[in-house]
């Protein structure tokens, strides 16, 4: 039986040898045998000495500070240092411990192994929360017991009239926003284009120059020089009740309370539409200029004008662009947050479900209602990731 | 179908102080098979798309037919094009490649499908026609991008070293393809290429031009016989002809001690020194100390005809070499001393400054 067994491994070999070069090739090569309890122990051991070594570095870093002087430079130095080393050693021993095993569980098992703390990491961070979220949407406000009914929470959602409000918005958001920002990508990257190269690099940086501004601070720009509201009489500083009073002779107008037609939602898309123009143009304008000329100048030949040209030979090639820049844009616009709370946080009709949910949260501090919230944004965002990963793939396939 | 004329066609890049196509001046004939060459940067690409109006015209006029298309548009012109790096659409069929510029012009579904699938045909293409052009060959793009020209059935075909991305063997194929193709199809057509080998083979006339000036335009065969000046005798046949500065003597050209006799009249246009000019296979060698002592450096034998490779007294390592034919089965040695006369009254004469032929 031993024979039967050993034969295939010794053909598998062979190759094998080349791709663990780097693993002490001396050590696991003329070690064919089975499992080897000493070196497993030991690398066992090691895991679990380095893990807690570390880990009580770490608390004692919280808990006394004093040991390392007060000094939050030195802890810094010392997290980065056995942070980064600790994680090698780590690794090492791991190594070792699975080298221990026998060779053909050994190759199984090694991929899995190197992954494990990257796949613990996400799992911590990311699937234990949302796991938690959908959990917690289920309870009472302070997450220790369920609600009853189960659905309670969701229930109470769908009845309510602001919560419906607030979906509408978040659907004006994304039927609006992502379209016009690469519309007007397009519309600038294009014009850019036909500019000297000297113009075209200062107009495409002025354009760009909003994304390195904060939503908080665009909100704060935006309503002290545009949408802001002083009483009659006094000076109109901010422009378009400045343009609203001085050339139509209008009383001034508090825009951002006004929500007939979603007048005020409209103004503050504005804004992130304002923010991402910039990113879709840069986008968008490497694609164009991907475009091989010669393509434009057959079909100039071949009688086209230049607007049939731009959408019959221009817009196809860089389409995969824009769905990116789209989709990119639109989950942008799914979490939108910051301009609507510092604006209006809300008021007349302007609510986002990322809004309602930070109220519910922190001011409310009704656990059940804001998961739930988040669940519902969650459910609407999946289809959309789900078709992003399908047209990346596609994309990269193209390549 | 139509004659294609440019009268004193000029371009001007901006910025630029010489032009880059000086008052070009070339008819050609309602059917003619006319190919541009010379050397990179010459301006044949140039004169090109100022016919297909991609490049401005500062000067000069250009006619198809009767019509004055200086300033026309391409969309205008009735021409169509096939570019070096084929210019398909990557996002359309090669049906829809080839029928785009119907489809532009407003025709019938019916009729776009009908005259891409007799194009097809010609071309052996039919059964690609729902490809994507990235998931063809070199060759299958090259004649969707032919294919593209022959369906917009014009007055004018342009090419554009259309043969240059194919590899040696497909492009003597394709060559001998497009010719026979043109003669088919009878319309009139203009071909830029930098290898004369292509320009010879295809052409009914070679226009040779050279720093964006007009050298000669000629059959291929009376270009071969008498060319112009001493560019398009040395750009003209492969291997190129021999091209040498001799003294005049009484009566003819001193080679070593030989005197070639050459006519008095044309002698009367020479000064003290011509550049006579011999092609390979007009080359006597003979060892019996008669002319130009030639040292052989190189011997390539081809089977038929061997060519040897030497120096003439008293040149350089970086000047050409001599270049001769002979008999394939008694090539002389490498390293023999031979000696070199032109044969019978195949020479040709140019002024050794204005580099003009003063030779009949």
């Amino acid at each position: 039986m031993s024979t039967t067994s050993s034969t295939p491994p010794v053909g598998e070999e062979v190759p094998q040898v080349p791709d663990d070069a780097g693993s002490s090739p001396e050590a696991t090569v003329p070690s064919d045998a089975g499992l080897q309890p000493v070196k497993l122990l030991l690398g066992v051991l090691g895991i679990a000495v380095s893990v807690y070594l570390m880990g009580n570095l770490f608390l004692a870093f919280a808990w006394y500070p004093q040991w390392f002087f007060d000094s939050k430079i030195l802890m810094g130095i010392l997290g980065l240092v056995v942070g980064v080393g600790g994680a090698a050693v780590l690794f090492w021993f791991l190594n070792m411990a699975i080298e221990a095993l026998p060779r053909r569980l050994e190759h199984g098992v090694m991929p899995y192994a190197f992954l494990l703390p990257g796949f613990s990491l996400i799992g911590l961070m990311l699937l234990f929360p949302t796991v938690q979220t959908i959990h917690y949407s289920f309870a009472n406000a302070r997450s220790t017991a369920y609600v009853d009914p189960i659905w309670a929470n969701f229930a109470s959602l769908f009845g309510s009239a602001d919560f419906w409000s607030a979906m509408l918005n978040n659907l004006l958001w994304i039927a609006i926003v992502p379209a016009i920002t690469v519309a007007l990508g397009v519309v600038v990257a294009v014009l850019a284009d036909k500019l000297s190269a000297g113009s075209e690099k200062w107009s495409k940086s002025f354009i760009f120059m909003p994304m390195a501004i904060s939503f908080v601070a665009a909100s704060a720009i935006w309503l002290t020089t545009v949408y802001g509201y002083r009483p009659p009489g006094e000076p109109q500083t901010a422009s378009l009740n400045a343009i609203w009073v001085n050339w139509f002779g209008q009383d001034p107008a508090s825009w951002l309370d006004i929500d007939t037609a979603r007048l005020n939602s409209l103004l503050l898309m504005v804004i992130l539409i304002w923010l991402q123009t910039g990113f879709a143009m840069v986008l968008l304008s490497s694609a164009i200029k991907g475009v091989p000329e010669d393509t434009l100048e057959a079909a100039r030949i071949d009688g086209a004008s230049e607007w049939q040209i731009f959408w019959q030979v221009i817009i196809p090639q860089i389409w995969g662009t824009i769905i990116t820049v789209f989709i990119t844009v639109l989950i942008l616009v799914m979490k939108v947050f910051d301009i609507v709370y510092v604006l209006t946080n809300g008021r007349n009709n302007t609510d986002v479900i990322a809004n309602m949910f930070f109220r519910e949260m922190f001011t409310n501090r009704d656990g059940g209602r804001a998961t739930a919230l988040i669940v519902v944004l969650l459910v609407a965002i999946i289809p959309i990731l789900i078709y992003q990963v399908r047209d990346f793939r596609k994309q990269e396939a193209m390549r | 179908m139509a004659t294609v004329t440019y009268d004193k066609a000029t371009r001007i890049y901006p910025g630029a102080d010489t032009p880059s196509v000086d008052e070009l001046e070339i008819e050609i004939a309602d059917g003619e098979f006319l190919v541009l060459v010379g050397p990179s940067g010459c301006g044949k690409s140039t004169s090109l798309r100022m016919l297909a109006g991609l490049e401005e015209v500062n000067g000069g006029r250009i006619l198809i037919g009767d019509k004055d298309v200086t300033h026309m548009p391409p969309k205008d012109r009735d021409v169509a094009m096939v570019f070096q790096n084929y210019a398909l659409y990557p996002h359309m069929s090669v049906a829809d490649n080839m029928g785009f510029a119907l489809k532009i012009a407003g025709k019938s579904k019916s009729e776009i499908r009908e005259r891409v699938e007799e194009a097809a045909k010609i071309l052996d293409l039919t059964q690609y026609l729902e490809r994507k052009p990235k998931a063809l060959s070199g060759g299958q793009r090259q004649r969707v991008a032919m294919g593209r020209a022959i369906v917009r059935q014009p007055q004018v075909f342009l090419m554009d070293e259309p043969l240059s991305n194919l590899d040696a063997k497909l492009r003597v194929q394709t060559r001998t393809q497009i010719a026979s193709l043109q003669r088919r199809l009878g319309v009139t057509t203009v071909y830029v290429t930098h290898d004369q080998v292509e320009a010879m083979t295809m052409g009914d006339r070679v226009a040779v031009l050279k720093d964006g000036i007009l050298q000669q335009c000629d059959s291929p065969r009376h270009m071969y016989d008498h060319p112009n000046n001493v560019f398009v005798a040395g750009f003209i046949g492969s291997p190129a002809m021999n091209l040498m500065t001799v003294p005049v003597a009484d009566g003819g050209l001193k080679l070593g001690d030989y005197v070639h006799p050459v006519e008095r009249e044309v002698l009367a246009n020479a000064g003290s020194e011509v550049v006579l000019g011999v092609r390979p296979e007009d080359v006597d060698l003979s060892d019996s100390g008669r002319g130009l002592p030639i040292e052989i450096d190189v011997v390539e034998e081809l089977g038929a005809d061997a060519y040897i490779y030497g120096e003439l007294p008293g040149s350089g390592p970086t000047d050409k070499p001599f270049i001769a034919r002979v008999d394939g089965r008694t090539p002389p040695k490498k390293g023999e001393v031979v000696h070199f006369t032109p044969k019978g009254d195949h020479v040709h004469i140019f002024n050794a400054e204005s580099g003009e032929r003063i030779s009949n």
